[in-house]
């Protein structure tokens, strides 16, 4: 009989703990070594950004599934349910980051005292208290539904009532169209208001792709690591090329959506706007063409074939690498503007502080995977989930 | 070789499907089973092997992106370079919807084109029918018929596989 409660051991914590510690070590590193504040604050921020969103995109997956009518992520379901508790987790360090002193760091739009004139022009939109009322609108929202929707799974897996499913239904469509709106809103006050010279209105589609297609590969590389723990043995080969298409057809996305901004903006050639890329063709080349390599090619290449959908050895290598290589993204779009070329690198504060996320965000996703039986077992769509098929 | 096969029918998918696995595990070998729905689990009952056609796509499609590019490449920088706008003659981000373009043009043409050489329904073939109910309400399955003398055999493991209308065809 397959164990079908977690049991968050000692070895998971402390592996947890030691990633935490890491992370502390290498802020620590970053004041100590006299990186500067933009670098520190920048790094914080994207960490923090990224690990909320895996988790936004965790709830996302169950959401919009369960909309759907659709009975094979039943399987997996758990996983993102479980990724979902770090929204509050992230949105306090993000908080606690803008208010002790991150704001003027990333935003030079909170420079009140020298305002340009393009900056003047948004300041009804971009100003402090604005933004705060949007943050609050934000996390309270996501927070709220997802708890929502968390409790609701659980009752529905006690009971199995119908009624459960359609209120699951009923929250899961909110919960999408909330964040479909909140989260290109708040990519402009988190991401593109870094820039605020500039805007694009793909920028918040592209943010959400990104997130959307690394969201679905850490499900997978959750999934993977339970099954190595001896769990989830009712996830079968189907699921995880379903999870593979997804992985790859995002990946195609992403890169679409890449493209469309730069090349509109490549062939306008108005300066206002191509000097958010000129930036970072002339200053971050290596990262803005790899970025190109490790989020499309890779993918697009390695995930063509049917079969590379169903072997682990290649799918959660490239989950591994899409994850690397979305952190890269926002890497890309976050530091040009926030620290400038001559201050901004990878090193010791950037690799270290994201393995002290990415230790928070394992240890509170294990947490949440504890909660609640791993196998939805009363899920109208527990069986389909169970004789699915994939086809081609 | 003999040319010729023996062709049988079910009028239920679940009895084709066992039907099937019985004729596989007694070693006759199944030419085509034409049903008028998809049945699920036949490809693997059958045995059927994995469409090369993936591949075929796959080759058609890098073939029409790289005529695709080279070609523009060629058209803008050689045969009639021409200044849009200050842009670079050979300029890549241009270039790529059409090579996109080409690369989706070539490979869904080359599926077409392989698939129906493959078989054989090029203009001016003939149609070949093993029951005309076969779209209609029968499961057709046609066997090989081997030697002569083996035929018997075979149409008598086809009869305990539950097959009707056993048909042996030149």
């Amino acid at each position: 009989m397959e164990n079908i409660t977690f049991k968050l051991t000692k070895k998971l914590k402390t592996i947890g703990f030691v990633m935490v510690a890491i992370g502390l070590l290498a802020l620590a590193y970053g004041f100590i070594a006299g990186l500067g504040g933009d670098r520190i604050v920048a790094n914080l921020h994207l960490n923090s950004f990224y690990f909320t969103s895996l988790g936004l995109i965790g709830m996302f997956f169950v959401a919009v599934h369960a909309i759907a009518e659709s009975g094979w992520q039943v399987s997996m379901q758990r996983v993102g349910e479980a990724m979902s508790l770090f929204i509050p987790v992230g949105g306090i360090i993000m908080l606690l980051v803008f208010i002790f002193g991150g704001m003027h760091h990333l935003f030079e739009w909170t420079h009140t005292e020298h305002l340009d004139r393009i900056l003047l022009g948004k300041v009804a939109y971009l100003n402090q208290p604005f933004f705060y009322v949007r943050f609050a609108v934000f996390f309270a929202g996501w927070v709220f539904l997802a708890w929502m929707i968390r409790k609701t799974s659980r009752e529905l897996d006690i009971n199995g009532d119908v009624k459960y499913f359609n209120k699951l239904r009923k929250y899961s469509a909110f919960y999408v169209v909330f964040l479909a709106v909140t989260s290109v809103i708040s990519s402009w006050d988190w991401l593109m208001s870094i820039d605020a010279h500039w805007f694009s209105t793909l920028y918040g589609w592209y943010v959400f792709s990104s997130m959307l297609v690394t969201g679905f590969s850490v499900i997978v590389i959750f999934t993977y690591v339970l099954k190595r723990m001896g769990y989830m043995q009712h996830v079968n080969d189907e699921h995880i090329h379903d999870m593979g298409k997804y992985m790859f057809g995002l990946s195609i996305f992403w890169a679409y959506l890449w493209f469309s901004q730069y090349m509109l903006i490549w062939y306008a050639n108005i300066p206002e706007e191509t000097i958010y890329f000129y930036e970072r063709i002339k200053h971050f080349d290596t990262i803005f063409y790899v970025n190109l390599i490790v989020n499309f090619a890779i993918p697009f290449l390695l995930l063509m074939t049917r079969n590379s959908k169903r072997v682990s050895y290649v799918i959660v290598p490239v989950a591994v690498i899409i994850f690397i290589g979305h952190w890269m993204d926002l890497y890309q779009l976050i530091m040009p503007g926030a620290v400038g070329h001559e201050a901004a690198g990878i090193g010791f504060l950037e690799i270290g502080l994201t393995i002290g996320f990415t230790g928070l965000f394992m240890l509170v996703t294990f947490f949440g995977l504890t909660k609640a039986p791993l196998v939805p077992k009363n899920h109208p769509f527990y069986e389909e989930s169970l004789h699915y098929h994939t086809n081609y | 070789m003999n040319k010729s096969y023996i062709t049988a029918y079910y009028t239920d998918d679940d009895a084709l499907l066992k039907g099937v696995r019985q004729l596989k595990e007694k070693g006759v070998e199944i030419i085509d089973v034409m049903t008028p729905f998809p049945v699920h689990g036949l490809d693997k009952a059958v045995g059927l092997r994995r469409s090369r056609l993936s591949r075929v796509a796959f080759v058609g499609g890098a073939v029409g992106g790289l005529i695709g590019f080279f070609f523009q490449a060629w058209v803008f920088t050689k045969a009639y370079p021409i200044n849009f706008g200050g842009k670079p003659y050979l300029s890549v981000p241009s270039f790529m919807p059409v090579t996109f373009e080409m690369a989706v043009l070539f490979a869904a043409f080359s599926i077409v084109f392989a698939y129906l050489i493959y078989f054989k329904l090029t203009p001016g073939a003939k149609p070949v029918i093993h029951d005309e109910r076969s779209t209609d309400d029968r499961f057709l399955v046609v066997v090989k018929a081997g030697e002569p003398d083996e035929t018997p055999n075979i149409e008598r493991a086809l009869s305990e596989a539950g097959a009707e209308g056993i048909k042996l065809k030149a």
